[in-house]
């Protein structure tokens, strides 16, 4: 089976190349197969590699396919390495991804440039699994980069609309200060331990790196930038609602299930470093309970049904990185693997609630739509259950329930970090019910026309029931005690044993999940039972100003424009003229000069040549004397 | 032989000095005439009889008579001579009058400065000049000849007036 | 009788050197810059003839016998392009072929 690991990230690159030379000569219905296909392949061949990992001994598969650079103690392969952790990742992206193209090929059938669209989708499933598969750091990074690449190509998708592009660059810029540091701790990494191959890396990192060294923390931090830029956590979180203005499909793909995830699973690939450094990991966790408040009371002052999703998305991602920071891969990864079920089944729903509305985004001009649309309602609302992690039957419930425990019981989490998780799951019941209460309940806004077709309702099936079972992977003790999940995870990812005894655990899970249904109740008085009240709390004063605030993200774009981006355009309007251009025009403009005068030397007049030959002669016989 | 010389070099000179000043161009080159004589005389005295001989039948009678038939086919009238004058500006002599007499200093310096052995008096015969030329100087006399036929190509064919056949 | 000494020669050449320098920076006519060029060709031949006096070989005859073919060659040439100078600009100013300039 190991043979066969380079099919996975092949095939969809095969389709790229198809799609990118021929796909506009192709009628539509054969771009469809072409990359359903793909897709569908590479999803039935993890599923197969997967199950074909080694029962006994390292559950790993590993392929390489040749070497790619080789020159002075600088050894890279292109190498592919399939264990648990990978196998996660690529079984989530490769289904999840199945479907979202599916989804697409009805969804996107309208809008130009159809063969493009899928080209783009292709290129970036095929890097992304290149980046879950890489064996080591730097083929990650082509992978990493190819992402980014294609984020950018799939937001500024409809580019004859300038902000399109706009959106586009700024995700490219913002990710880029991530991808920076990344590059550096990559320098760093190879020049204290020789190697770039994961595996390898770790070991060595691991017998030579002191805990707590600078050496560690510094390579840490700088791979928690790449990880923050990639996955927009704060400060890096400010391209990712501005990234909604990519068609939905992209939304759901790459701004919720995978792309943004890479950050976490790269923490979680070089969990080792992060080991070695107490103070880096820390810094992961607070940034990550930051990052879910922040986003959390910026979803809540949102119209935009998009907007309202991209913070949640960067609220969820928040919880992965609160996992990670305390030692808790596994549970970072049983969360991420439900928020990309339910969160692409939302975008999803959303999307076709966007589709019927004549492209209209603004959730208070929604609404009636539970009757209208009853198969997206009744899926949309499955999925906004397991984000707030509606108790006992959805797969959210379990993941975040997973990731608090842990937060509270770990040696290096606390009450506080608890805390943060547990407000967060209260304000992530509340935006998210406000959402699917203003859209689907009350009275029909805007005109409406319903565009729901099998492919598009496929998905959303498939992916509310997945919302359901996943949940079912890893249930804590005190209801059922399933472990598949951290039993597959753990051959390869370690645990931090439990701080606090398990008593409490029963206690926090109700606390946590009380507050999460608190908060939908509260939610549900305000916007279905009074609707004034939000309105008039929000009309004037402190409720204005703080509205407003959370509305434009807590003022980071405004911080960074000021901070940031005037300065630089301001020293580039100073040298508009180049500097370093003088060097070669300086050198153009001498000549120019001396051509001026010198030319006059030139008078075709024979008479003057002859006083020159004359003058010469006359100097050179004074030299010679002079010498000799 | 000192006087002769000095006179010699006398009229040379003068004479030069009056081809270079002169406005009507046949003058001109009646006073080269008698420079290039005066020259002959001094070769002859300083021991080279063929060149002497060669200096008058050559240069002064074939290259000089030249100039006068190329002069004269031009048919400068007396409008030339006045066109002549008035280009002729005595400040205009100052320039290469001082680089001439830098010229010459320089000359002098390096002349007289040096050891000056006793003066020979030596007579070389046209026979000896004979012997050099068809010997070791066989190869230069060749391309001399390669020379004149070029020089003889070219001016005829520039020389030609318009319409002529080819 | 009193032999003549070399310098002298050398030096009586140099002096009608320096004429025919002043003649061809002098002198707008093509037909006066021509004939100073001569000038300085015989000067230079009387150099060679006092160099061969003084040395006391034919070797001053000869190269004196080449110079006098160069000039020869040079001035039929010469000569030829005045004709073809007058022709195309009806006098013989030099200052005038100034095409070249710049």
């Amino acid at each position: 089976m190991s043979e066969l690991l380079w099919l996975i990230p092949a095939s969809p690159y095969a389709a790229f190349v198809l799609l990118a030379l021929v796909g506009r000569r192709l009628p539509k219905w054969a771009i469809a197969v072409i990359s359903c296909g793909a897709g569908g392949f590479s999803a039935v061949l993890t599923i197969l590699s997967v199950a074909a990992l080694p029962a006994s001994g390292p559950p790993v598969l590993t392929q390489v396919l040749w070497r790619w650079m080789d020159t002075f103690g600088f050894n890279i392969n292109v190498g592919l390495y399939l264990d648990p952790v990978s196998s996660v990742m690529s079984l989530v992206v490769t289904v999840v991804g199945s479907l979202i193209l599916l989804y697409s090929t009805r969804y996107m059938e309208e809008s130009e440039g159809y063969s493009r669209f899928f080209a783009y989708m292709e290129l970036f499933i095929g890097s992304m699994l290149m980046l879950v598969l890489a064996d080591n750091l730097v083929l990650l990074y082509l992978g990493w980069e190819g992402v980014g690449l294609c984020s950018y190509l799939l937001i500024g998708f409809w580019y004859t609309d300038p902000a399109n592009g706009h959106a586009a660059r700024k995700a490219f810029v913002v990710t880029r200060v991530g991808d920076a540091a990344l590059a550096l701790g990559l320098f760093l990494i190879f020049q204290n331990v020789g190697t770039l191959n994961i595996q390898l890396l770790m070991e060595r990192a691991a017998q030579s790196w002191a805990t707590g060294s600078s050496l560690a923390t510094g390579v840490a931090f700088l791979v928690l930038i790449g990880a923050m830029g990639k996955s927009a956590q704060l400060p890096l979180q400010t391209w990712l609602p501005d990234a909604m203005a990519g068609p939905t499909p992209v939304s759901a793909l790459i701004h919720a299930a995978t792309m943004v995830t890479a950050g976490v699973y790269l923490i979680a690939r070089t969990h080792i470093l992060f080991q070695l450094a107490p103070a880096a990991m820390e810094a992961v966790a607070i940034t990550g309970a930051a990052t879910l408040l922040m986003a959390g009371f910026a979803g809540l002052a949102q119209r935009d049904i998009k907007r309202v999703l991209a913070y949640s998305t960067i609220s969820q991602i928040g919880y992965m990185f609160l996992g990670l920071g305390v030692g808790s891969w596994t549970a970072a990864l049983f969360h991420f693997v439900t928020h990309a079920c339910f969160k692409s089944l939302l975008f999803l729903g959303a999307g076709v609630v966007i589709a019927s509305m004549h492209e209209e985004h603004d959730i208070f001009k929604m609404g009636g739509l539970r009757k209208r649309l009853p198969v997206t309602f009744w899926t949309f609302l499955i999925a906004s259950a397991s984000l707030s992690a509606f108790p006992l039957v959805t797969g959210g419930f379990y993941s975040k329930d997973l990731i608090l425990w842990k937060a509270w019981s770990s040696p290096v989490g606390g009450p506080a970090l608890w805390a943060a998780g547990a407000f967060g799951a209260f304000l992530t019941g509340m935006y998210t019910f406000r959402m699917v209460f203003v859209a689907f309940f009350g009275e029909l806004k805007s005109p409406f026309e319903k565009k729901t077709s099998i492919p598009v309702l496929i998905p959303l099936v498939v992916l509310a029931a997945l919302s359901v079972l996943t949940g079912y992977l890893e249930t804590p003790g005190s209801l059922g005690g399933i472990h598949l999940f951290s039993n597959f995870l753990g051959r390869v990812l370690p645990t931090m044993e439990a701080h606090h005894a398990g008593a409490n655990e029963l206690l926090l899970q109700v606390g946590a999940a009380g507050l999460g249904l608190l908060g939908i109740f509260i939610v549900y008085l305000l916007y279905v039972r009074v609707p004034r009240i939000p309105e008039s709390l929000t009309a004037a004063g402190l409720g204005r100003a703080l509205r407003e605030f959370w509305f434009a993200g807590w003022g980071f774009d405004w911080l960074y424009d000021r901070v940031l981006v005037r300065p630089y355009m301001a020293l580039a309007h100073v040298n508009r003229g180049d500097v370093v251009d003088l060097w070669p025009t300086g050198l153009a403009r001498l000549s120019e000069a001396l051509h001026v005068v010198l030319h006059r030397t030139q008078s075709g007049k024979l008479r003057w040549y002859t006083t020159g030959i004359v003058i010469g002669a006359i100097s050179g016989i004074i030299v010679l004397l002079v010498i000799l | 032989m000192l006087i002769v010389f000095y006179l010699a070099s006398l009229v040379a000179i003068i004479s030069t000095l009056l081809v270079i000043t002169r406005v009507n161009a046949v003058h001109a080159l009646l006073y080269l005439v008698v420079s290039l004589l005066s020259v002959a005389l001094v070769f002859y005295l300083l021991g080279s009889p063929f060149a002497a001989a060669l200096e008058v039948i050559v240069y002064a009678g074939a290259i000089m008579v030249l100039f006068i038939f190329v002069v004269m086919m031009l048919n400068l009238g007396p409008a030339a001579s006045e066109e002549e004058r008035r280009l002729l500006e005595p400040r205009m002599w100052q320039g290469p009058g001082i680089l001439a007499l830098v010229l010459l200093i320089e000359l002098g310096y390096v002349l007289f400065s040096g050891v000056g052995g006793p003066a020979p008096s030596v007579y070389i015969a046209p026979w000896a000049v004979g012997a050099a030329l068809y010997g070791p100087y066989i190869i230069a006399v060749e391309l001399a000849s390669f020379l004149l036929l070029a020089g003889l190509v070219g001016a005829y064919h520039l020389g030609r007036r318009e319409g002529d056949g080819r | 009788m009193s032999a003549i000494p070399a310098e002298y020669g050398l030096f009586l050449a140099g002096f009608l050197f320096a004429l025919g320098t002043v003649g061809v920076l002098v002198r707008r006519n093509i037909i006066f810059m021509l004939m100073s060029v001569e000038i300085m060709l015989n000067a230079a031949g009387l150099a060679f003839i006092a160099a061969g006096y003084g040395w006391g070989q034919p070797d001053g005859q000869v190269m004196f016998i080449f110079i006098l073919s160069v000039a020869a060659a040079e001035v039929s040439v010469g000569l030829a392009l005045v004709l073809q100078f007058y022709k195309r600009y009806q006098n013989l100013d030099t200052d005038q072929a100034r095409d070249l300039q710049g």
